[in-house]
């Protein structure tokens, strides 16, 4: 394996990938036993995808996200305990505990959101890219979105307003095979099997990578991003991935093979390769990566019991923020 | 006795029904069998029968006539105006009403027009089942009650269900019915258990339910919010204070005339809705109300409502969103206790 990546740089993306590990498998921990409110939906599995992208991002570059969104505010750098606070429904979470797991935005850190609306974010991300463009910022916009949504028109007039506008924009597809129940074997036959294929049709390049291989995915969109930066329009990458808990906290999954996950997380966990990778080359010693574990489990833990003992908003808030005046 | 049945077993039942009677009646939405492209889904079972189960089982029966659509709502509920206005009466499922932006254009612009525009030809008997409401922390895009905008339009009816045995009735109406038709679903309601009978049966659109008879004050509530209503009227009533309700059933059309009857006997109104008093159902109708039995009236009418914001994530917020039986219990007091200008003067 060949990477330019410096130890440092190496170190940091394992910590997040370890990070959305951790915190979502605690809140599937957590949800079971009633404490958690809300649709929750997990990231678990999907990890290499949204570090891979958002290792290449400051805060100026914007993100969209999804439903299935902890993962990508990870790692573009949102406060974990504020995340954890919000999907809590407290004062302290990051939204104030006015949106929670599927809400959670941090303008500031260049997250616009995780989002309630499959397809909401190609176009909003369009914008974000058409807005650098205009302001010559050298920013990009990066849409997450799920081999569901890639069925959503939002997607296809998107992927033909960036080509036409060239646009720095990034489509990210995270197929994780299912949405939902269904399967895009189903609901996104492109004779090949590889979505991707279908914006090679609008004019614009495009990739499918190994999703759980942090490496495929940071080099593809290395070259994405880089090619956006520097004018030469938008890019189509599809990461094939899994998720490894249902589609939502609760679901019984009743549609997927029994042994679909569990294989995966011992041949195909994006951190277990990761680790393999580093490790085999030399590049990590193994004790740093488990002093990071430690570490994130220390981390998560407070955030959980942080938020649990965070005050609810004040009923004052119901009212406000709906308008900047009115 | 008849059976008691759920309110999402009723919706069900009433597809199901329908579904055997007549060969032009198909269902089309996201995981309405589930599993599809996977091995699990054969025509045995379905896998999900819908993102909560109601419409498990249909698949079996009639895989040709459950479909599962790709996340495409512009698509597939545009798709199912389309066969309908085609000779067929699609069951089109909207998931959460939250996403009727997603599709609005093929319903308010395509759907609803087309008879009018054509001068009077053409038949679109489409039926879009959709949940709404609010109370399951599940914030501001999946919460709403939105269909005062459905309402707005004319050429649409709009079905608002609060109790199984009407779901089932309502739903089989909403089905036969020649126009097009969106019926909206409160997921609190989906567990809520009632007698429901086996055969089949139509209750009527536009005909108002007259839940409780009192003489002091009309109460009009929708969906979920008739059972407030009937809470805050059982405490009432140990007051001496005795509450008409009106389930009004459907917004659109809407059951005026026994709205009227009521309120020109009790002389007082509280409007109950989940969602909005701005260009709302609550706001319509103490606004008919007023321009059309003013000289009834004891009391300024009063609606019991959401406040003008979107659905907060937080628990103790949303329960302060929320309309309740002691909100519209203090509203009942409230037009008990003043007097109408007009009677004054
Ligand atoms: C417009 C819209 N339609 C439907 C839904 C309901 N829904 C939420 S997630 C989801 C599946 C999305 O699948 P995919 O895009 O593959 O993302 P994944 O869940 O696999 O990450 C659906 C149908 C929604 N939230 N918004
Ligand atoms: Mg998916």
């Amino acid at each position: 394996m060949k990477t330019q990546l410096s130890k440092e740089d190496l170190l940091k993306a394992y910590r997040k990938m370890r990070e959305i590990r951790e915190f979502e498998d605690r809140l599937h921990k957590e949800f079971a036993t009633g404490t958690v409110p809300g649709f929750v939906h997990l990231y678990s599995g999907e990890e290499a995808v949204a570090t891979g992208v958002c290792e290449h991002l400051n805060d100026l570059d914007r993100i969209a996200s999804t439903h299935r969104g902890h993962g990508h505010c990870i790692a573009k750098g949102v406060d974990i305990m504020g995340m954890m606070a919000e999907i809590y429904g407290k004062k302290t979470g990051t939204c104030g505990g006015k949106g929670g797991s599927m809400h959670i935005a941090d303008l500031d850190k260049g997250m616009l959101g995780a989002n309630g609306i499959v397809g909401a974010g190609p176009p909003l991300i369009a914008g974000a890219a058409l807005a650098s463009k205009l302001r010559k910022d050298g920013s990009v916009g990066v849409v997450f979105f799920g081999d569901g949504a890639s069925n959503q028109g939002t997607n296809f007039e998107s992927m033909n307003m960036a080509v036409t506008l060239d646009l720095p924009m990034i489509f990210v597809l995270e197929n994780n095979g299912y949405a939902e129940s269904t399967s895009p074997n189903y609901s996104a036959k492109v004779g090949t099997g590889n979505i991707a294929d279908r914006a090679r049709g609008f004019g614009m390049p495009a990739v499918t990578v190994d999703g759980n291989d942090f490496f495929a995915v940071y080099e593809a969109a290395g070259e994405a991003i880089e090619r956006a930066r520097k004018g030469g329009g938008p890019t189509y990458i599809e990461c094939k991935t899994m998720r490894y808990f249902g589609h939502f906290e609760g679901d019984a999954q009743t549609y997927r093979p029994k042994n679909e996950v569990k294989e995966a997380r011992v041949n195909d966990c994006p951190l277990n390769r990761f680790v393999a990778a580093v490790t085999s080359e030399g590049l990590v010693d193994a004790a740093e990566l488990e002093a990071i574990d430690k570490d994130v489990l220390a981390l998560v833990e407070k955030s959980v019991q942080e938020a649990k003992a965070a005050p609810q908003p004040d009923l004052a808030d119901l009212m406000t923020g709906v308008y900047v005046s009115y | 006795m008849a059976r008691k049945i759920m309110f999402k077993d009723a919706i069900n039942e009433a597809m199901r029904l329908e579904m055997e009677r007549d060969e032009s009646v198909f269902l089309i939405g996201l995981d309405v069998a589930g599993g599809a492209g996977t091995a699990t889904l054969d025509k045995e079972r379905d896998s999900w029968g819908g993102v909560l189960g109601v419409s498990k089982g249909l698949y079996p029966l009639f895989p040709d006539r459950v479909i599962d659509a790709p996340i495409s709502e512009s698509a597939y509920i545009g798709a199912a105006v389309g066969a309908s206005a085609c000779g067929m009466r699609a069951i089109g499922e909207l998931m959460f009403s939250d996403f009727m932006g997603v599709c609005f254009d093929q319903l308010y612009n395509q759907a609803a027009k087309f008879r009018y525009m054509f001068g009077g030809t053409a038949v679109t008997p489409v039926t879009i089942r959709t949940m709404i409401g609010a109370g399951f922390s599940a914030a501001a895009q999946h919460s709403q009650s939105p269909y005062s905008m459905f309402a707005h339009v004319p050429g649409l009816k709009c079905i608002i269900p609060s109790n199984p045995y009407d779901a089932k009735g309502l739903l089989a109406a909403s089905i036969q019915d020649d126009d097009p038709c969106v019926f909206f679903e409160h997921k609190a309601l989906y567990t809520m258990k009632g007698e429901v009978p086996e055969e089949h049966y139509v209750i009527p659109l536009g005909k108002a339910n007259v839940v409780r008879e009192g003489n002091d004050v009309t109460i009009v509530a929708l969906g979920r919010m008739v059972q407030f209503a009937e809470k805050a009227a059982k405490k009432l009533a140990k007051d001496g204070i005795e509450c008409t309700i009106i389930d009004p059933r459907t917004i659109s059309p809407m059951d005026w005339d026994a709205i009227y009857s009521s309120v020109e006997k009790t002389g007082r109104l509280v409007v109950v809705d989940e969602s909005y008093d701005v260009c709302g159902v609550a706001s319509d109708v103490v606004g008919h109300v007023t321009q059309d039995v003013f000289g009834a009236l004891k009391a300024a009418p009063q609606m019991v409502t959401a406040p003008f914001v979107p659905t907060p994530f937080a628990a103790n917020l949303e329960a302060a969103y929320l309309p309740d039986p002691a909100k519209i219990e203090a509203a009942v007091r409230k037009t008990i206790q003043a007097k109408c200008a007009a009677t004054v003067a």
